[in-house]
């Protein structure tokens, strides 16, 4: 199966030749990719090299003129590093744009720190108008991508990851999808969680949702979700409990307990593999299951 | 030209250079002002007076001239210009700052009429005008100049420098930038700051902030094929 940051180079390059607004920004992080479409488009592809702050500001200049840019590299560096950028470049601007991210919170565990980025999402919560996509497979980032380079001149950010469910999802941009119906609690996966968490809830009498769009973040798809009990179990594939404000405003006006799980936010000082993260963080099915089933008593 | 009272009123353009003094008074309520407050003035007189290709007609116009402010710290010269020219009428300047004011102490685009970014945070207009030439270029319009004004302590920022590097690469010949030299950089640029643009690729000229042949000449010398900077020094800041 391609990857989803392999799906998005070839579905870019498609769209360039149909829509002539699309203009895309890169900083060297999958230039290679997009070097055929870099000759039949030399104007609009440009390789800024690694200048993130460029990235972003031209991407706001290249709006400025009327053009939708798509702006990629790393999370880490297309969030974080950037952030001034985004905020003020961007939204303060009153222009749209399309940010593309690679690496996520643990693509790369082997290469540390410095190229996670869990906090991407909560960062993008401080500013207004932000579109968040979280696909869990490479179709859904298809979907999600023409979604989102077709929206007009609004703020889209789409998150991808190596990490992936096996089976893709009819998603809908802004709407929950119910995965698996029961009488309980509201378990709500997002993006590529959502494999572990249908292993985890098993047997469970859990309604679980999917995710692949958390903002606008669907509040009457979870209140519509909610069984006998007004008690949701959010596991997002970044800093834990970066939804969790979204959902106790869902269920505002209800007794309520949400749990928060996702990537903690002490740092985690190992390398190896994305599967001994998900493990270490208690976000493979043992852990997750250990920590649904603790909460729901 | 002295009063509060002055004998243009509203409307009246075109207002001329020796207007400006009164028009900044209407938002600093002081009839003199120093080296500070009217760093800029000159060079953005001479740019909207005879080199922009924008009129408040055509603000909309894709093929316009763009202008960025990125030093957006005391943009009363800015607003005073605008006024002047026509983009926003003289009687809105006694506002600045007000609550319901669209001139605050940093430009915003979405207020203020004419002004192609909102600045304040230093370093930012530089890559937005990097991106507006390219989206230009990349829309078939090779014609529309892109001006950019930054200061010699807002060059400090390192976005700035990410932008020259590759301007300079990448040969964006419609692409401006005029540096207003105060010598208020902490650290000073050893060498001078045009040599930071040549040494990228850039065509530069070095010339007296307050002679406006000079900055016309500067502004209008041909640059094929490369981006020019015009490095306009005037009285230091803290002289």
């Amino acid at each position: 199966m391609d990857t989803m940051r392999d799906r998005f180079i070839a579905i870019t390059a498609e769209l360039l030749d149909s829509d002539p607004r699309l203009a895309v920004v890169l900083a060297d992080i999958s230039a290679a990719g997009f070097a055929d479409a870099a000759v039949r488009h030399p104007d609009r592809v440009v390789n800024v090299g690694i200048r993130e702050q460029l990235l972003i500001g031209a991407a706001g200049g290249l709006a400025l003129t009327g053009l939708r840019p798509i702006a990629h590299t790393f999370a880490s560096f297309l969030i974080e590093r950037p952030f001034e950028q985004v905020k003020l470049d961007l939204g303060h601007q009153g222009v749209g744009a399309v940010l593309v991210s690679a690496s996520g919170s643990y693509d790369w565990p082997a290469g540390g720190r410095t190229h996670m980025a869990p906090g991407d999402v909560a960062l993008l919560d401080t500013l207004p108008g932000w579109n968040v996509h979280v696909p869990g497979h490479p179709d859904e980032a298809e979907a999600l991508l023409r979604h989102a380079t077709a929206a007009g001149d609004s703020l889209q950010y789409v998150r991808l990851s190596v990490h992936a469910n096996r089976q893709a999802r009819p998603v809908e941009p802004g709407r929950f999808l119910t995965v698996r119906r029961g009488s309980g609690a509201v378990v709500l996966a997002v993006g590529p969680m959502l494999d572990a968490v249908l292993a985890a809830t098993e047997g469970l009498d859990v309604t679980v949702l999917y995710a692949a769009t958390v903002r606008p973040f669907d509040a009457a798809g979870l209140r519509a979700a909610l069984g006998d009990r007004a008690d949701a179990v959010l596991v997002e594939p970044y800093l834990a409990g970066t939804s969790a404000q979204a959902a106790h405003d869902a269920l505002a006006d209800l007794p309520h307990r949400v749990l928060g799980l996702g990537v903690p936010r002490a740092e985690h000082r190992h390398y190896g593999s994305i599967p001994e993260h998900l493990a270490a963080y208690g976000l493979d099915a043992a852990g997750l299951r250990q920590r649904i089933t603790g909460f729901l008593g | 030209m002295t009063t509060a009272t002055h004998p243009l009123r509203p409307g009246q353009a075109p207002y001329g250079f020796a207007d400006l003094p009164e028009l900044l008074s209407r938002m600093t309520g002081a009839e003199k002002h120093g080296p500070a407050a009217t760093s800029t003035l000159d060079a953005l007189w001479v740019l909207y007076d005879r080199v922009l290709r924008v009129t408040p007609a055509t603000v909309e116009d894709r093929a316009r001239d763009r202008f960025l402010l990125s030093k957006g710290h005391g943009p009363m010269a800015y607003y005073a210009v605008l006024a002047a020219k026509g983009f926003l009428p003289p009687e809105l300047l006694a506002s600045f700052g007000g609550y319901d004011s669209p001139l605050g102490h940093h430009p915003d685009r979405l207020l203020v009429p004419g002004a192609e970014i909102g600045s304040g945070s230093l370093g930012h207009g530089l890559p937005l005008a990097v991106g507006t030439a390219l989206g230009l270029r990349a829309q078939g319009l090779h014609d529309p100049a892109v001006w950019v004004l930054i200061g010699d302590a807002e060059f400090d920022e390192g976005s700035n420098h990410e932008a020259v590097a590759f301007a300079g690469a990448y040969g964006l010949d419609r692409l401006q930038v005029v540096v207003i030299d105060n010598s208020s950089a902490t650290h000073g640029w050893r060498g001078g700051i045009a040599a930071r643009f040549e040494t990228e690729g850039w065509s530069t000229a070095t010339v007296d902030g307050r002679d406006h042949e000079a900055l016309h000449r500067a502004f209008t010398t041909p640059h094929p094929g490369r981006p020019h900077a015009v490095v306009a020094r005037v009285e230091p800041k803290n002289s």
